[in-house]
């Protein structure tokens, strides 16, 4: 009896970690890099030249010192602008390690006084601004539309992250209304990038807005495992309902009577 | 007149009896004895269930409609307000956000969909391991496994009614690989579906009335056959004090087994009302409407398919094409060809038993523990593998998500996996088995170790006879060896004597 | 070192099957099993009472929650504690307020070998005096066959039975491409890098031959065959939005934004099993389970800029079948 509480007890303990690791987006921190030294702030020359330093410690072994770009290694960062730059150093996904490695959302390398002057830096070589997003001016339900039409093929419907052949998709737990707006515009690693042409101001709104929706869920079913779907449905399925059927037939029905007829007979 | 007291029973049962001749049949039941083996309760479990299924989908048919005429949704649910749906996704949110008890009544009848379809996989194999389908339960087994791939179909049927943004994939998914039977796949599918996917507003009506009338009238059909049999042969047991072939040594009907499995059923229902009451399952408002232009990343059957997802996703894209005709187009293979084979197998276990397994043609009524047939067993754990390997491979991508390894590697992986772990599987089971059953009858057999016995002088002295390796033990070693079993026969030397 | 690995796994296997356990002595099938005992504890008794109030109270719990407040969760812990506790107690019952009893039965042997014997002669004398014996056997053999098949025909009626619907698409040379709402896409408006669900002007937009995915690339990568040289203006692109092996929208689009640190090409990828078209040379097949090249559909730019079809799809739309003419 208090063998299969031990071992019901493991299979709860077993299938709840499963259901935490699959309800968790990835995401792990960055690893350790040098941020380079300290500097004041000041006027726009100080952060300018503030970036222009942080830049050459830490950004120009792979986009050269003028952000001009290496080939082979990085991109040239002309013409970015501040939206991109911005997103790339609050998400943590610059700088990034390795040039193959798929930039994916960590801590900030930087604090955010060094991230704006880094910001400074790059959009002086010209580019779109940090777009301003208003969520609240959105509509819920043409979010949910487009979402499902442009979005939901890769992050799945409810944001949750997937994969494409070659590269992760990342969840969407953690983006804010701002890093949305600019995911869409830059288009970053494979992702595919929209132009206002494609989607309006309005209409990133509105997409801005579902993501938003998407993090806070109301889960009226109860508890919500993880809102993927039928993989941690079927999980929950055997080890809590199966498990604790096959307990309760336990407790009713007995054990084998010892099992060895006279003889011992058996087949081969 | 009678002399005997009025009783409580007496009267309403001579009533029954006058009219129905019911009492003989009543002594027949109540006098019925069913051994008690908990193993023998995952059948039970699994009728349950389908109770529970049909009285909780009885309540959701009254409020469901199965049309696919679009229209504006203008419900509760923000989202999709003013978007274009199906009314039968509608209604279906109706049921959720707006029908008291809607939206229990939905998720206890998903969760015990997919608990049911667990328990008749429980089940079937605790029926092959212990070799309860040979003669003369091989019909019923038939009857049981027919009600397997039943039961799959009408859990498919069942949850692509609300046509959701999933579920729709998964009737794609379906419609292709209807298609790819070869020659007639196109007319075939096509008349399914009363034309090309998505199919003419009939086909909801079509799968409606096949998940609410025509398969739930199957199934209950071929499960009152089912226990029919079982009554009539009685069930079988495990061998042990008192038990023979030609008895059922057990508990009798009433008052205990009545009691009992009453309490099994109100258990079931009791976990599965929990279940559906406090976990969510399906939530079909997250996923949106279905259209065939709009696709999600991670959409995944209910589990019970998970074997076909996977086979689809393994399969290499071979599909030959011969002077303008696909001869076998390739989601044939995963989504025709592997469930078939898997079936065909099934069917064809009490064959195979009969004649290359245990070459035993006489009837049983006695079962065998997994280890007394190692043969047996191994195949069954190799089969049951292969279909776990590609299983497994079907949720591969969320691996590739967690974990950070290439979506292709993790195929290939699978690929190998799926064609190297039955053999293994069957050679670490078939070693397992012979080693536990040895070690039933002989626990000192391979143990450094000598029976003792104190004698009168208050010392102890060696049983020559126990001795590991000795007498006993020889006999089970020799009737192994003249099938043929090879061993390792490093033995440690003997300490004493 | 192996032996005493497998020593270990055999020993955990054993201790997870109880088979550690003392042997008891061999029991033997002349046993007598039966037994009965009766007369339940008197906690028993009291228990089981306690259980059924309760399950009486939390069912009028549920029916009180149905009616006044009926929160999902709220009524499944209460008809799933009404069920909890009536199983309780009839568990209890079953376990130790009822005699407690183990029966032996005979079981009836099935095989009568007489009665077999019996059966035969008895359908033997049903056909005495029949002379033609075989071919009234064929002639009702014919008539069986006739009968299953008039059952059978009417499921023809289930389908329209015209295998070139399967074939066919709304897209022909000078048809508009519109967006989800209806909307002409101007060609201008779709940037590189950028991928637009379209549809056939007019079109049911859940006609599976109607959608189709706009992308523009960098006309100095693209490697599409040479009979499709005029079918990307601009570098614009546009393939069928369903996938050749099951049907499933194609919805996700791999655009390497940095060609030089991100290898592969720019691809269409569908979610269900991963088929990997690239984009580049026609539609094929760089991964995945797919058997045939995505259709691609050529383009032109018509003189107020809009989108326009330049001509039928290059093959036949979705999974593949006998008759795709592939």
């Amino acid at each position: 009896m208090r063998r299969w509480l031990l071992a019901l007890a493991a299979c709860l303990c077993a299938s709840l970690s499963l259901l935490q690791l699959a309800a968790r987006g990835a995401s792990t921190p960055a690893p350790a890099l040098q941020a380079g030294s300290v500097a004041t702030l000041g006027q726009s020359n100080d952060l300018l030249a503030h970036g222009r330093a942080l830049f050459a410690a830490s950004c120009a072994a792979c986009h050269g010192m003028s952000a001009q770009g290496i080939p082979g290694r990085g991109p040239s960062l002309h013409g970015v602008g501040a939206l991109a730059a911005d997103f790339y150093l609050q998400t943590g996904r610059m700088p990034l390690p390795s040039p193959r490695v798929q930039p994916q959302r960590a801590r900030p390398a930087f604090s955010q006084a060094q991230i704006r002057s880094l910001v400074a830096f790059v959009a002086s070589f010209g580019g779109p601004a940090i777009p301003v997003v208003h969520p609240a001016q959105g509509s819920l339900s043409e979010g949910q539309r487009l979402f499902s039409l442009d979005c939901a093929g890769c992050h799945t419907i409810q944001g949750q992250g997937g994969i494409v052949t070659g590269a992760i998709v990342p969840s969407l737990a953690r983006a804010t209304a701002r890093q949305v707006a600019q995911a869409i515009r830059i288009g970053p690693y494979v992702m595919p990038r929209f132009g206002e042409g494609e989607l309006s101001k309005r209409q990133v709104d509105s997409l801005a807005r579902y993501v938003q929706s998407i993090q806070r869920p109301e889960d009226r079913g109860g508890w919500g495992i993880g809102r993927i779907g039928p993989i941690p449905e079927g999980m929950v399925a055997w080890l809590l309902g199966v498990a604790s059927l096959l307990l309760v037939a336990r407790l009713l029905g007995e054990r084998t009577p010892n099992g060895m007829r006279r003889g011992g007979e058996r087949d081969g | 007149m009678s002399l005997l007291p009025r009783s409580h029973t007496r009267d309403p049962l001579a009533f029954v009896d006058e009219r129905l001749g019911a009492a003989r049949g009543l002594r027949f039941l109540i006098d019925y004895v069913f051994p008690d083996h908990w193993s023998f309760l995952l059948g039970e479990i699994a009728l349950y269930s389908f109770v529970v299924l049909v009285a909780s989908g009885t309540f959701l048919a009254l409020f469901f409609d199965p049309s696919t005429t679009q229209l504006t949704y203008h419900g509760g649910y923000a989202p999709l307000q003013g978007q274009a749906m199906s009314a039968a996704y509608a209604s279906t949110l109706h049921i959720s956000f707006a029908v008291s008890g809607g939206l229990l009544a939905r998720q206890v009848h998903h969760w015990t969909a997919l608990v049911f379809i667990a328990a008749i996989t429980l089940h079937l194999l605790r029926i092959v391991f212990t070799g309860a389908f040979r003669k003369p339960r091989d019909v019923n087994y038939f009857i049981g496994v027919t009600m397997l791939a039943l039961a799959i179909l009408e859990g498919f049927a069942g949850y692509s009614l609300p046509d959701d943004l999933l579920s729709g994939m998964g009737l794609a998914i379906a419609w292709a690989v209807a298609m790819s039977l070869p020659l007639i796949g196109g007319p075939f599918a096509t008349a399914l579906w009363g034309g090309r996917f998505p199919g003419a507003d009939a086909f909801e009506s079509r799968l409606y009335i096949a998940h609410v009338f025509l398969l739930p009238a199957l199934l209950a059909a071929l499960i009152a056959v089912h226990l029919a049999i079982i009554m009539i042969q009685r069930h079988s047991q495990f061998a042990g004090p008192g038990r023979r072939e030609d008895n059922v040594v057990g508990t009798p009907m009433w008052p205990g087994y009545a009691l009992r499995s009453l309490g099994l059923f109100a258990a079931v229902a009791a976990v599965l009302v929990l279940m559906g009451g406090l976990i969510q399952v399906n939530p079909v408002w997250l996923w949106g409407p279905y259209h065939p232009y709009v696709g999600t990343n991670g959409a995944q059957p209910d589990w019970y398919l998970g074997w076909l997802i996977g086979a689809l996703r393994l399969m290499p894209n071979l599909e030959i094409h011969v002077l303008g005709h696909t001869i076998v187009p390739n989601p044939f293979f995963g989504g025709v060809l592997f469930p078939s084979i898997v079936f065909a197998l099934l069917y064809a276990l009490p064959w195979l038993d009969r004649r290359f397994i245990s070459k035993d043609y006489r009837r049983h009524d006695l079962l065998q523990r997994p280890r007394d047939n190692p043969r047996r067993t191994a195949l069954a754990a190799s089969v049951f593998a292969a279909v776990a390997v590609v299983f497994a491979a079907g949720s591969v991508d969320r691996l590739f998500f967690q974990f950070g390894f290439g979506y292709e590697g993790a195929i290939w992986f699978f690929r190998g996996a799926f064609l190297l772990a039955p053999a293994l599987v069957y050679w670490l089971t078939r070693r397992l088995c012979i080693e536990l059953a040895r070690n039933d009858a002989h626990p000192l057999r391979r143990w450094d170790g000598v029976v003792v016995a104190r004698n009168e002088r208050g010392g102890f002295e060696e049983l020559a006879a126990s001795r590991a390796g000795g007498v006993s033990s020889s006999g089970a070693r020799s009737s192994a060896n003249r099938r043929g079993v090879r061993r390792p026969l490093r033995r440690r030397a003997r300490r004493c004597g | 070192m192996v032996e005493r690995a497998w020593r270990a796994l055999v020993l955990l296997v054993l201790w997870r099957l109880g088979g550690l356990r003392r042997q008891r002595s061999h029991a033997s099938e002349d046993d007598d099993p039966t037994q009965r005992t009766t007369g339940a504890p008197v906690w028993a008794e009291r228990l089981v009472l306690v259980l059924l109030a309760a399950t009486a109270a939390a069912a009028l719990g549920f029916v009180s929650l149905f009616v006044l407040d009926p929160d999902t969760q709220l009524l499944g812990l209460a008809l799933g504690a009404t069920l909890a506790l009536l199983a309780a107690a009839l568990v209890v019952c079953s376990r130790w307020l009822v005699p407690q009893e183990t029966k032996a039965e005979r079981r009836p042997g099935l095989a009568d070998a007489d009665a077999v014997k019996e059966v035969e002669h008895a359908a033997g004398e049903g056909l005495e005096g029949i002379t033609r014996r075989r071919l009234l056997m064929g002639a009702a053999g014919a008539a069986g066959a006739g009968v299953a098949a008039a059952v059978a025909i009417p499921v023809v009626a289930l389908g329209p039975g015209l295998e070139d619907q399967l074939r066919r698409t709304p897209w022909h040379a000078g048809r508009a491409l519109v967006d989800d709402e209806g909307a002409p896409i101007l060609a201008a408006a779709v940037n590189e890098g950028s991928f637009i669900t379209a549809f056939a002007q007019h079109a049911d937009k859940d006609d599976l031959g109607s959608p189709v995915v706009v992308v523009r690339v960098d006309r100095s990568t693209l490697r599409l065959p040479s009979q499709r040289a005029g079918w990307a203006p601009e570098g614009l692109l546009a393939y069928s939005k369903i996938c050749t092996h099951a049907a499933c929208a194609i919805s996700l689009y791999r655009s390497p934004l940095s060609p030089s640190t991100q290898a592969r090409a720019p691809a269409l990828v569908c979610p269900c099993h991963y088929s990997t078209f690239d984009v580049l040379n026609g539609g094929g097949v760089e991964f995945g389970p797919a058997g045939r090249p995505l259709p691609q559909l050529p383009l032109s730019i018509d003189a107020a800029g809009v989108l326009r079809a330049a001509g039928p799809m290059s093959g036949p739309v979705g999974p593949s079948w006998w008759g795709d003419g592939s």
